[in-house]
C-alpha cells in the first residue's frame, strides 16, 4: 500500500465542501436581510453582484457590489454557518456606489447582495457560486 | 441549433445577412466515392475577409484516427440540439449519406471499416496545405488558433510543447487562446509567450492577486483586413485552475466573465471594429449561453468540447463555428464587411482526410525534425489491438476501459478512475499500439497514478461532483469535460436530477455487492488535481498491463445505466 496520505486529506477538504447545508442557515441569512431591511420589499433591479460561477478556491472568491444612489449594501453568504459578511456604508461624498472583497464560502451557496437606495427602497441581487473538487477538464 | 432552413430564413429576414454553407458540396462527393484534394478545398471565395480556425489539436503532429462520440447528452435547452445528437440522428440533420466520407469524418458508426477505406485524419503538415491554399485565395487570411495546442503526446511533454511552438509558428498564426497549455506550469508558459510571434489573447485571464487583467495576456487584438477593422477578442478556458491542477499556475485566474467580455466588445466597437470575432475556449454550450448574454459578437470561434458541425449555429446575431480536434479539420470563414457591419458569412468545415490532402514538404520536415530525437520510443510497439480503441463518449470509451484495467490489475485496486477528458486519438481493430499510441492518450505534466482508500460515501460525492460539472443544466456551471471513467464498480445515472441525487446502484462488479457508504475501498486513478500527488505514471502502467496482455481486446462495457437521455 503507497497511500500519500496528502492526497487523501485534500480530497477529504474537497468532501468537507460538499456537505449538504441546512436549513437553519438560510433562515439566518433572511434574519439578516429583514433587520437591514426592517422588512421592506425588495426589488429586482438596482444593485448589480458579480461573484464567479465556480469558485476557483473557496477559500476566497473575489465578489464586487455596485448600486448607483445607495447609501448602504449588504452582503450575505447564506450557505455559511455565519452568513454576515460585510455592510457598505456610503456617505454623501463618496464617488461611486461600489465595492469589491473576497469571501470564504463553505459551499455551493446563493451570495446575495441587499442595497439601501437613495430613495430608501431596497433591492437585492443573487448569485449562485459553486464550489467543487475539480478535475477531469476536457 | 437552427436547421439549414432556419438559416436560409433568418439570413433572408434580415436581408443584409447572406449567409451559405460549404457543406453542400461535402454531401455531393458521397455519390461520386471518391475524394481529391481540390474538392475538399473548393471554395468560392466570399466577401472581403477569411478566417481560418483551428483549435484543439492536442499536440497531434501526424495523422491519427479520430473517432466521434456514440453518446453527447444534452441537458435543459441543449437537449436534443447539435452538438448534442450523434450517429444516424446527426447524419439526418445534416443530410449526409451512410458510409460517406462525412459521415467518416463526423459520426461513429462503422468506423473502423470507414477507417480502413477513409484512412487517417489529421497531420499538421496537412493542415499547412489546406492553410496555405486558402492563403493562396485571400493572402492576408487570419490563422486563429483555439487552444490545446502545445499538449498531447510524447514529444510535447518531453520538449514542454516546443515541439508544437516550433510547428505552429511554421504556420504563421495571428492569435491563439488557451487552456491546457498552462498545466506546463506558469513560469514555461510565461516563457513560451513572451517569445511567440503572433498575439496571446484571453480577456478572461486575471491576475490572481489583483483580480486584474493579467499583463502578458491582451484580451483583443486588431487586425486591418479588406479595408475593415477586424477585433479578435480571447477568451481561454475559464475554469482552468478547477479543472486541472491550479497550483501549477498560481499566478492567474480565469471564470467565464461575460461582464467584461461585454465591455470589451463594447470597448473594440468604440474604437472603429467593424466586424467582432471571439476566438474561444469556453465549449460549444457555454459560448451559446454568452451569445445570448453578450450582444455585438458577430462570430465565435468556438473551442474545448471538441465538436465538429459542418454548419455555423446562430444565437441572435451570432455565428458560432464549432472546428472540431486533434488536428481533424480546419474551418475557412469567410465574411462580407461593409459599412461598419457584417452583410454576411460563408464557412466550410474541410475534414483533413490525410491520404487525399498532400503533405506540406516544408512543414513534414519540421515534424520529423521534432520527433527524430525521440523516434525509437515513439515508434516501439508494445502490443496489438483486436477492438477499435476510442475515447469519446459522456459516460465510457474502450480506452479508458483498458486504462481502467490497467489500474485495476497493476495497482491492485477495487475500483479504478480514469479522467473524462475529450482528447486523444483512435487505433482500429489489427493495429499495432505503440508507446506512442499509449502517450497520446495519457500525456500530461500530472500523470501519477495514485492508489488510495475511499468511502463508498467519498466515491459517490465525487461521481455527482463531476456528474455536475457535465449535466448541470446551466450551461456556465459545466466544465465541458465527460463523465469520470469507472473501472471495477457499476452505477445508475439519471442525468436530469439535481447535483446529489444522479447516481444510485453503486456495485462492486467483482462481487455483485452494493457499495457500503461507510466501508473503504481500494481506489487507483489519475490526473489528481492535488499536488503532491504519488505514483507510477500512468502511460508506465498502461504499457506494463499491454505488454503482459500481448494483444488487446475489450469487452463492451455496459456497467453504468443512463436514465433522462
Amino acid at each position: 500500500m503507497e497511500f500519500s496520505r496528502r492526497e487523501t486529506l485534500a480530497m477529504g477538504l474537497g468532501a468537507a465542501v460538499l456537505t449538504a447545508l441546512p436549513f437553519r442557515v438560510i433562515a439566518a441569512a433572511e434574519d439578516k436581510i429583514a433587520e437591514f431591511t426592517g422588512g421592506a420589499d425588495l426589488a429586482d433591479t438596482g444593485v448589480e453582484l458579480t461573484a464567479p460561477e465556480i469558485a476557483e478556491n473557496g477559500n476566497t472568491v473575489p465578489i464586487s457590489v455596485n448600486a448607483p444612489g445607495a447609501t448602504a449594501i449588504l452582503v450575505l453568504a447564506t450557505g455559511n454557518p455565519t452568513p454576515g459578511v460585510a455592510t457598505f456604508n456610503f456617505g454623501p461624498g463618496a464617488a461611486s456606489q461600489s465595492a469589491s472583497t473576497r469571501i470564504r464560502l463553505a459551499g455551493t451557496q446563493d451570495v446575495v447582495a441587499v442595497a439601501k437606495l437613495a430613495d430608501g427602497s431596497f433591492a437585492k441581487a443573487s448569485a449562485a457560486v459553486k464550489v467543487t473538487i475539480g478535475g477531469c477538464g476536457g | 441549433m437552427i436547421s439549414r432552413r432556419d438559416f436560409l430564413q433568418v439570413s433572408m429576414a434580415a436581408s443584409a445577412l447572406v449567409g451559405a454553407s460549404g457543406f453542400g458540396n461535402w454531401g455531393r462527393l458521397a455519390a461520386q466515392q471518391s475524394l481529391t484534394q481540390d474538392q475538399l478545398l473548393e471554395f468560392d471565395t466570399f466577401g472581403n475577409i477569411s478566417i481560418i480556425h483551428v483549435t484543439d489539436i492536442h499536440a497531434q503532429l501526424k495523422p491519427i484516427y479520430f473517432r466521434e462520440p456514440s453518446i453527447n447528452l444534452g441537458v435543459g435547452a441543449n437537449k436534443g440540439h447539435v452538438p448534442h445528437i450523434t450517429g444516424a440522428d446527426f447524419r439526418k440533420a445534416y443530410g449526409i449519406a451512410d458510409g460517406s466520407p462525412s459521415a467518416y469524418a463526423l459520426t461513429y458508426d462503422d468506423f473502423s471499416s470507414l477507417a480502413k477505406g477513409y484512412g487517417r485524419v489529421g497531420g499538421l503538415d496537412r493542415m499547412s496545405t489546406v492553410i496555405n491554399a486558402i492563403r493562396a485565395d485571400r493572402p492576408d487570411a487570419l490563422l486563429l488558433d483555439g487552444g490545446d495546442t502545445w499538449h498531447g503526446s510524447m514529444t510535447c511533454y518531453k520538449t514542454e510543447g516546443q515541439d508544437m511552438v516550433n510547428v505552429m509558428n511554421a504556420l504563421k498564426p495571428d492569435a491563439m487562446t488557451f487552456h491546457w497549455e498552462f498545466t506546463l506550469g506558469s513560469d514555461r508558459v510565461n516563457e513560451i509567450v513572451e517569445g511567440l510571434p503572433f498575439a496571446a489573447l484571453g480577456q478572461n485571464i486575471f491576475d490572481a492577486e489583483w483580480d486584474e487583467p493579467a499583463e502578458l495576456f491582451k484580451p483583443y487584438k486588431f487586425f486591418e483586413r479588406g479595408g475593415a477593422k477586424v477585433a479578435v477578442i480571447g477568451q481561454a478556458f475559464p475554469y482552468m485552475p478547477i479543472a486541472n491542477p491550479g497550483w501549477m499556475f498560481p499566478e492567474y485566474s480565469f471564470g467565464i466573465r461575460d461582464e467584461n467580455m461585454q465591455a470589451m466588445v463594447d470597448e473594440v466597437r468604440a474604437a472603429g471594429a467593424d466586424v467582432v470575432v471571439c476566438l474561444s475556449h469556453n465549449g460549444f454550450d457555454v459560448d451559446k449561453k454568452m451569445a445570448s448574454v453578450v450582444t455585438g459578437i458577430d462570430v465565435i470561434l468556438s473551442g474545448h468540447t471538441h465538436d465538429a458541425l459542418p454548419e455555423p449555429v446562430l444565437v441572435g446575431k451570432t455565428h458560432i463555428i464549432a472546428s472540431g480536434s486533434n488536428g481533424k479539420f480546419v474551418s475557412r470563414v469567410d465574411l462580407d464587411v461593409r459599412d461598419g457591419q457584417m452583410m454576411g458569412i460563408k464557412h466550410k468545415l474541410i475534414p483533413i482526410f490525410s491520404d487525399v490532402i498532400a503533405p506540406d514538404p516544408v512543414v513534414s520536415k519540421l515534424i520529423d525534425e521534432q520527433r527524430a530525437p525521440y523516434k525509437a520510443e515513439l515508434e516501439e510497439v508494445i502490443g496489438q489491438t483486436d477492438s477499435l480503441l476510442y475515447r469519446r463518449g459522456n459516460f465510457n470509451g474502450t480506452w479508458d476501459d483498458l486504462i481502467c484495467d490497467a489500474l485495476l490489475s497493476e495497482r491492485e485496486a477495487d475500483i479504478a478512475m480514469s479522467p473524462g477528458v475529450r482528447w486523444g486519438p483512435s487505433l482500429v481493430p489489427g493495429d499495432d499500439i505503440t508507446r506512442e499510441d499509449i502517450w497520446n492518450v495519457t500525456s500530461m505534466s500530472y500523470g501519477a497514478a495514485y492508489r488510495t482508500e475511499m468511502t463508498g460515501e467519498f466515491i459517490k460525492v465525487i461521481l455527482e461532483d463531476v456528474a455536475d460539472n457535465i449535466f448541470n443544466p446551466d450551461p456556465y456551471y459545466q466544465q465541458g469535460g465527460d463523465m469520470v471513467r469507472i473501472g471495477g464498480m457499476g452505477y445508475r445515472i439519471d442525468i436530469t436530477k439535481p447535483q446529489g441525487e444522479r447516481i444510485t446502484e453503486m456495485t462492486l462488479l467483482k462481487n455483485g455487492e452494493a457499495i457500503d457508504p461507510a466501508k473503504s475501498y481500494v481506489v487507483a486513478g489519475w490526473a489528481s488535481v492535488n499536488e503532491g500527488t504519488e505514483g507510477p505514471q500512468i502511460w508506465d502502467v498502461v504499457e506494463n498491463h499491454i505488454k503482459k496482455m500481448g494483444t488487446v481486446s475489450v469487452t463492451p462495457n455496459n456497467s453504468v445505466k443512463v436514465v433522462g437521455a
